[in-house]
């Protein structure tokens, strides 16, 4: 797969996404221009609504960085979903555990048991892949199901909330929550994170040895270990465990930063939106920025398209997969002009 | 209640709830051996359970209900092989993609159809057709021959369908184009064309899968009910080494430990219950893990044919 493709790519896939999106609706009997309009309006009609925007974009950030790093290094990680759910599980954890402990130690430690949580779940797929030899989309696919029983299973057994009354946990302490990046606003520090998370790992491939190798591994990985110096195996390993303490990240902040509370369906699918998120900007880290509010506007615009225009939720989910193919048609059609 | 009871009630679950992964995986058997690989059969298998119950609601009739889920099954499977085969896209995100939108259409559908909520659908159901003589064996017969229609079709698929691959000359050039697709393109065999239509049958047994769910098992449609049956059947394919029989025998295990939550209480296991809803996926990757170093995938599965440049 081309690691970076020109930005009309991306455009000419939104354009054909827009056209075969409009379609269904009209198909289904809705009007795709009140569609529109509930959409805009709801997503950046206002400021409150582009904050909610904003912060909606903050978990498909950092899953589509994760998805990106693993897709770089030739990681099918589909397992963002199952990374995510472990971190938001550890983090809830944590922060209820902490109660006493000072904001300036809790939200980090909050924050890292997240990662760490979302690394473990990626390392077992990742050890089956480079020590067993089987393939890592279907584990980590597996793995996703289990991540999120194992959500269910927590909020109604062990960390169940104290009244017992609900399927969720208690709140996490105060000190355990991100502080917000505006008074009055709900945009908590997670937004800044997940860009300082896009900057760091832009950096880590433009200037560094390690993003040299992931990428050289990424892109053949039998030429890299014939050229020495780079062994495979680590690499791979590193990344996706790498890509899962991202993901895990996503599900930490989520908690720390939105929800405070773990819940069932905690995600509405962000770690598979994330590949749509990831590959429409081409894998590239700032990009994904963009894309990452773009998804989190069509998310946000969600609610208001179902209010005004009826639109049922689940095709959020369908629009995703036109993305995602709108980008690999695009992208394979680039690819044959430049043959020619 | 006898042991003997609870057991036949067990194994009865099992196969009701093996057959379509079996359907779905027989299938993907064939897909795989054409050196496809279908991450989009979760997808196929949702349209087909979503077929299947407006088939059954507008023919007033499970069998018009199981008809219509294969046909839709089969659209989802030509959409991915436009894609993965004609496009040359990369077939796990093209297959992740699928499913994506299968599930999200079908949800929509539904939704727009019965509402936010949805309704509980009444609908004609897939009764169990006994077959004479064999359904009188103890214990087993009840469980293997008192079962719908769609699993005798199973069944017997898996032999044909080892048979068909391993017997004839149209099997050998599925196996072919999967293993060698350059070899197979010199002596003359469509690559493409063979591999198209081996995605798309498998997306119609996965229908079938499907529609099975909603007519013989579940009674009604409710969204992402697949819950996971596409991934799983993936799984098989590879515990079964790609072999129909060995796949058909895998497939019905599969099913036992779906059945497990039905009759964890009944057989004495005091667990929570998500754990029970978590063990297939768990069992399918403890069997991977110990299992996949003894088959060898077909060479090509999963590679774009011609090879880009």
């Amino acid at each position: 797969m081309q690691r970076w493709h020109p930005i009309w790519v991306a455009v000419g896939a939104l354009g054909a996404t827009a056209i075969f999106a409009a379609g269904s609706l009209w198909l289904g009997g809705f009007d795709p221009l009140t569609a529109a309009g509930a959409l805009v309006r709801g997503s950046v009609g206002s400021t409150t609504a582009l904050f909610i925007t904003m912060t909606r974009a903050v978990p498909l950030i950092l899953t589509g960085l994760a998805v990106s790093l693993a897709f770089r290094a030739g990681v099918w990680n589909i397992g963002a979903e199952g990374q995510l759910y472990a971190g938001a599980i550890a983090a809830v954890s944590v922060g209820i555990a902490g109660v006493g402990l000072p904001a300036l130690l809790l939200v980090p430690l909050v924050l890292g048991a997240a990662a760490l949580a979302g690394a473990a779940w990626a390392a077992l797929p990742a050890f089956m892949r480079v020590r067993l030899g089987v393939g890592e989309v279907i584990t980590t696919i597996l793995m996703n199901f289990v991540g999120i029983y194992l959500a269910a299973y927590v909020v109604s057994g062990p960390l169940q909330e104290a009244r017992g009354v609900f399927q969720q946990t208690d709140p996490i302490a105060e000190a355990a929550r991100l502080p917000m990046l505006g008074s009055g606003t709900r945009l908590h520090m997670g937004f800044a994170l997940a860009i300082g998370v896009a900057i760091a790992l832009w950096a880590l491939f433009r200037w560094t040895r390690v993003g040299f190798k992931i990428r050289a591994v990424g892109a053949a990985p039998t030429a890299a270990r014939i050229a020495g110096m780079i062994p495979a195996n680590r690499v791979i390993l590193v990344s996706f465990v790498a890509s899962g303490a991202i993901a895990g990240l996503a599900g930490g902040v989520e908690v720390a930063g939105v929800t405070y509370a773990l819940y069932p369906n905690l995600s509405p699918g962000w770690g598979y939106t994330a590949i749509a998120v990831a590959l429409l900007a081409g894998l590239h880290p700032l990009a994904i920025v963009g894309t990452g509010l773009l998804f989190g506007a069509l998310e946000s615009g969600a609610a208001a398209m179902q209010r005004e225009a009826g639109i049922p939720q689940a095709w959020v989910s369908a629009v995703v997969a036109l993305v995602i193919l709108s980008v690999l048609a695009a992208d394979q059609i680039r690819r044959r002009r430049a043959d020619d | 209640m006898t042991e003997a009871f609870v057991l036949t009630a067990f194994l009865e679950a099992s196969v009701r709830l093996g057959v379509p992964l079996a359907l779905a995986a027989l299938g993907e058997t064939v897909t795989e051996r054409s050196g496809v690989i279908n991450i989009g059969l979760e997808g196929s298998i949702i349209a087909g359970a979503l077929g299947g119950a407006l088939g059954a609601l507008a023919f007033g009739g499970a069998a018009g209900g199981v008809l219509v889920g294969a046909a839709a099954g089969f659209i989802v499977a030509v959409v991915f092989a436009a894609f993965a085969i004609g496009l040359g896209t990369d077939q796990i995100i093209t297959g992740t993609a699928i499913t994506l939108g299968g599930l999200g259409f079908t949800g929509a559908i539904y939704q727009a159809r019965f509402g936010a909520t949805g309704a509980a659908l009444t609908l004609p159901t897939l009764a169990p057709m006994p077959i004479p003589l064999l359904s009188d064996i103890p214990v087993i017969g009840s469980a293997l021959f008192e079962q719908a229609p769609t699993a005798y079709l199973a069944y017997v698929l898996a032999p044909a369908l080892w048979y068909f691959l391993f017997r004839t000359e149209w099997g050998l050039e599925v196996r072919a184009v999967g293993e060698e697709p350059d070899t197979a393109a010199a002596a003359g065999v469509r690559v493409r064309w063979t591999r198209f239509w081996a995605t798309t049958f498998g997306g119609t047994l996965a229908g079938v899968a499907g529609a099975h769910l909603v007519l013989a098992h579940a009674g009604t449609f409710a969204e992402n009910m697949s819950a996971g049956r596409g991934f799983i059947a993936i799984a098989v394919v590879v515990l079964g080494r790609w072999n129909p029989p060995l796949v058909l025998v895998a497939a019905l295990v599969f099913g036992g430990a779906s059945a497990l939550q039905f009759h964890a209480q009944t057989l004495g296991l005091d667990l929570p219950y998500q754990l029970f809803l978590a063990f297939p996926y768990l069992l399918t990757l403890a069997a991977l893990a110990g299992w996949v170093g003894r088959s060898r995938a077909p060479a090509a599965l999963a590679l774009t044919w011609p090879r880009p440049r």
